[in-house]
């Protein structure tokens, strides 16, 4: 066990109720949001689809008949950044540090899983592989792998510089991402996989109609594919899994203590660096279970793919509330159908001249600035006055 | 090292005659005139003129350590770049090129340095800025300025020499409206945030094809107008037969030069002034500064603005000396080697900044291919060394080790400033102190994860 007897022995024994009630408690708070910011942009893009439809007649159909595949690849994308997300979280949390190399523990997560199917189609085992199977088998092991390269990233690069001032370890975070692109892309140029690993899949059968919008005479179809099906649910599973761990378990209690103040929980018998490398552990673990999903779900991983999903993650984390895990979720929910959206329907609104993919990203990294303007703390962080 | 410590080590017992007295003119002018001979004598492109090139370049950071009279380092510094490098550089352009390579990545890491060292805002979209001056001067000079309005054309190349303050006045702009919004952030936020508006600039820049072509997107601006040579009927009177791309080369390293001048000059005066304590203030503690009554958000937009103002000039210059930019030029790695040479130099030094932006800017273009082409020649003797392992290849793994590296065990720099030495071990001494003021502290403004 992670926590020293005295900690151990104070601890009370919740009821079922309870516990139920504390690891499920933020799924329905999730539930709100996903509900209220799909409707909100939803409401959004309809309004400015009725305000732009005198001068171009056909837009408001354009809108209605892609809103629901949007909803869904804004969950999906929001389920992508709340677990990445939810490492940032972690560590800063406890740390009041941003593991700036978390991004690259998540391309190395993908890239994991990339191996992984290689392994199993050269054996000639892929075939007779159940897709649940292989996908639990993938995730495990990224997650396992991750964890640990984690624990040992924050062994060399942070634990030194623990006490240093602020800017120091986040050099040495810095230096530590542009360390694991550079050995990850040797790794991979230099073996089967090849730069861009592509990922081999079993046979996750056809993608699911969900239902036929119908609009007008035309009719399509509303898609949700298996892929994206396990991503969703692999990623609830491992939100509840981390309330769990973290509100729950004596564990998660030395990781709250730690958090609130080091010396005093070490005091109390808290083996700090035990604590802070479980942290890393368990954010790193999170962080290559998304990037395994992300690969299975995108087909291909290179060494460079994690600067981008781990900057928006940030920024997830951020809106959240930083240090606050609903809060990771959330932001990283509400990102994601934000990103969908401009995706969807940027190019539609100014009829064609701006590519609404490109300018996602530019939309994430808006969101990100406005915040910190007006709300450093989050949607669900508790303002803190600065540090003196 | 004159000061006469206890614990005197041997290396500096070795240097400190050196250094001061009259040996110390000898030795300059030696060290530099036998480097001159060997450079001038031996103009070939191979790893032992690399060496004496490196030489070379340190015998100035030798003559400014040195006690000697200033007029003596000035004309010392003056004699070898002023002349014997560009005269070599007539020999052999390839290392004139490094070395005005090397001139406008010292601008830029002392721009960043100031943003950096001198104020404490990490800044890692710092390129952004560099990228905003290159593309003012690339658009206006190129036939893409017709693709915008049609009823422009392309401004006269003698333009070049106001839009270097235009270039200025461009990054002095941006960098007060990325400034403002995100200076209240700590550190590690604006870090992000800077990262963000960086890789914003990069995706306008790819993007900003359609509607209008205003950055030819991924595609990059070429043909980017050069200025027109003045004095080149002078310097042909000189003697020097060469032609047109060898008197830009001359061209643009006295260019650089200059300006690298005026930069270190307004750097140094602004570090010793009112506004240079403010900003050390604001570095150390910025609650104590603000109740000291020093003007937080004035003084920190001023770094953002002054070292943007640096990297807005140097994107002109660049953009007319590279002839061809493109989105790509100005990504994150960019903005990371800048800071790379910020901190293996020394935060908030001059000389540090300088001596970091010149050892990384040889080590990308010219140790490191250098290494490469000897490891290549091994291969073919057949030493089995896999094919794909090129150093060249490798530079972020290497910024990325070097980074960890320094952090760990030189978090100061090579060259650290004076001043910030003696805080750090002040603060060594006070640690657990201070350390523990702040956890009280963060216990009281905590309320919880």
């Amino acid at each position: 066990m992670a926590v020293d007897a005295t900690v151990a022995s104070t601890t009370a024994r919740r009821s079922l109720g309870e516990v139920l009630g504390v690891v499920l408690g933020p799924i329905g708070q999730l539930l709100a949001f996903i509900v209220g910011s799909a409707a909100s942009l939803a409401l959004i893009v309809v309004v400015l689809a009725l305000v732009l439809s005198p001068g171009q007649p056909d837009i408001m159909q354009r809108v209605v008949i892609i809103l629901p595949q949007v909803i869904i690849d804004g969950l999906v994308r929001g389920f992508l950044f709340a677990t990445i997300a939810l490492g940032y979280t972690m560590v800063y949390g406890v740390l009041e540090f941003i593991n700036f190399a978390h991004g690259e523990i998540f391309m190395i997560g993908g890239v994991i899983g990339a191996t992984v199917s290689l392994l199993l189609v050269n054996s000639g085992t892929m075939a007779s592989i159940p897709p649940l199977v292989f996908v639990l088998l993938v995730v495990l092991i990224a997650m396992a792998f991750c964890g640990m390269l984690a624990v040992t990233v924050e062994r060399i690069a942070y634990r030194p510089l623990r006490n240093a001032p602020r800017l120091v370890p986040l050099i040495s975070a810095i230096g530590m991402s542009l360390i694991l692109q550079d050995l990850a892309r040797l790794v991979m140029t230099n073996s089967p996989l090849g730069f861009n690993a592509r990922y081999q899949t079993p046979d996750f059968g056809q993608p699911l109609r969900l239902f036929e919008m119908q609009v007008g005479e035309r009719s399509v179809p509303v898609i949700l594919s298996p892929r994206d099906l396990i991503f969703i649910v692999a990623a609830t599973i491992m939100l509840i899994v981390l309330n769990y761990i973290v509100n729950v378990t004596k564990l998660g209690k030395a990781i709250r203590a730690t958090a609130q103040d080091m010396p005093t929980a070490s005091l109390m018998g808290v083996d700090v660096n035990r604590i802070i490398a479980l942290t890393f552990l368990i954010g790193g673990a999170l962080g290559g279970a998304a990037g395994a999903l992300f690969g299975l779900r995108i087909g291909t991983v290179n060494p460079y793919m994690g600067l981008i999903p781990g900057l928006k993650a940030f920024t997830a984390a951020v809106l959240g509330g930083i240090g606050n895990i609903t809060g990771a979720m959330v932001g990283g929910i509400v990102l994601g159908f934000l990103e969908a959206f401009v995706a969807a329907y940027l190019a539609i609104f100014t009829g064609g001249n701006f590519s609404g993919a490109a300018y996602a990203d530019i939309a994430a990294f808006s969101i990100l600035i406005l915040l910190l303007i007006f709300r450093p703390s989050g949607l669900l962080g508790e303002a803190t006055t600065q540090k003196v | 090292m004159t000061t006469s410590t206890s614990a005197q080590s041997l290396w500096q017992r070795v240097t400190a005659p050196l250094s001061s007295g009259p040996t110390a003119y000898a030795f300059l002018t030696f060290y530099v005139v036998v480097c001159s001979v060997l450079l001038l004598t031996n103009p070939r492109t191979e790893l032992s003129t690399d060496i004496v090139f490196v030489l070379f370049m340190l015998s100035m950071l030798v003559a400014y350590r040195s006690r000697v009279s200033a007029w003596f380092k000035v004309t010392l510094g003056a004699i070898a770049l002023g002349i014997v490098l560009p005269y070599f550089g007539t020999l052999n352009p390839f290392y004139i090129d490094v070395a005005t390579q090397a001139g406008i990545f010292t601008a830029l890491a002392l721009g960043l340095n100031v943003v950096v060292g001198f104020a404490g805002l990490l800044d890692l979209g710092y390129v952004a800025f560099f990228a905003v001056g290159a593309y003012a001067w690339a658009i206006f000079s190129t036939p893409q300025i017709s693709n915008i309005n049609p009823a422009w054309s392309p401004v006269d190349p003698i333009m070049f020499y106001p839009f270097l303050v235009i270039g200025l006045i461009l990054g002095l702009i941006t960098g007060v409206l990325l400034g403002l919004p995100v200076l209240r952030l700590r550190g590690d936020y604006l870090a992000i945030v800077t990262l963000g508006f960086g890789e914003v600039i990069r995706v306008v820049a790819n993007n900003l094809d359609r509607p209008i072509n205003v950055t030819n997107g991924s595609q990059g601006i070429r043909d980017i107008e050069r200025p027109p040579l003045i004095l080149v009927d002078l310097v042909r009177n000189l003697g020097v037969q060469a032609d047109d791309n060898r008197l830009y080369q001359l061209f643009f390293y006295y260019l650089v030069l200059i300006i690298l001048l005026l930069t270190v000059i307004v750097v140094a005066h602004l570090k010793n002034s009112r506004i240079g304590r403010a900003w050390e203030a604001i570095r150390e503690d910025e609650v104590a500064a603000v109740a000291q009554g020093i003007p937080r958000v004035r003084m920190k937009l001023l770094a953002f603005a002054i070292g943007a103002s640096f990297a807005g000039v140097m994107g002109v210059v660049f953009a007319a000396k590279q002839l061809f930019i493109n989105p790509p030029t100005f990504d994150l790695l960019r903005s990371i080697n800048i800071l790379v040479m910020v901190i293996l130099g020394g935060m908030g030094s001059i000389p540090g900044t300088m001596l970091g932006a010149i050892i990384v800017t040889m080590l990308d273009l010219q140790i490191l291919p250098r290494t490469a082409a000897v490891i290549r020649e091994a291969q073919a003797a057949g030493l089995p060394i896999p094919r794909q392992f090129d150093p060249t290849q490798y530079q972020r793994l290497f910024f990325g080790l070097l980074l960890v590296v320094m952090m760990i065990f030189r978090p100061e720099g090579l060259w650290p400033d004076e001043r910030r030495r003696e805080e750090q071990h002040e603060v060594e001494i006070g640690e657990e102190e201070l350390e523990a003021d702040k956890t009280v502290a963060s216990t009281s403004a905590d309320t919880g994860r």
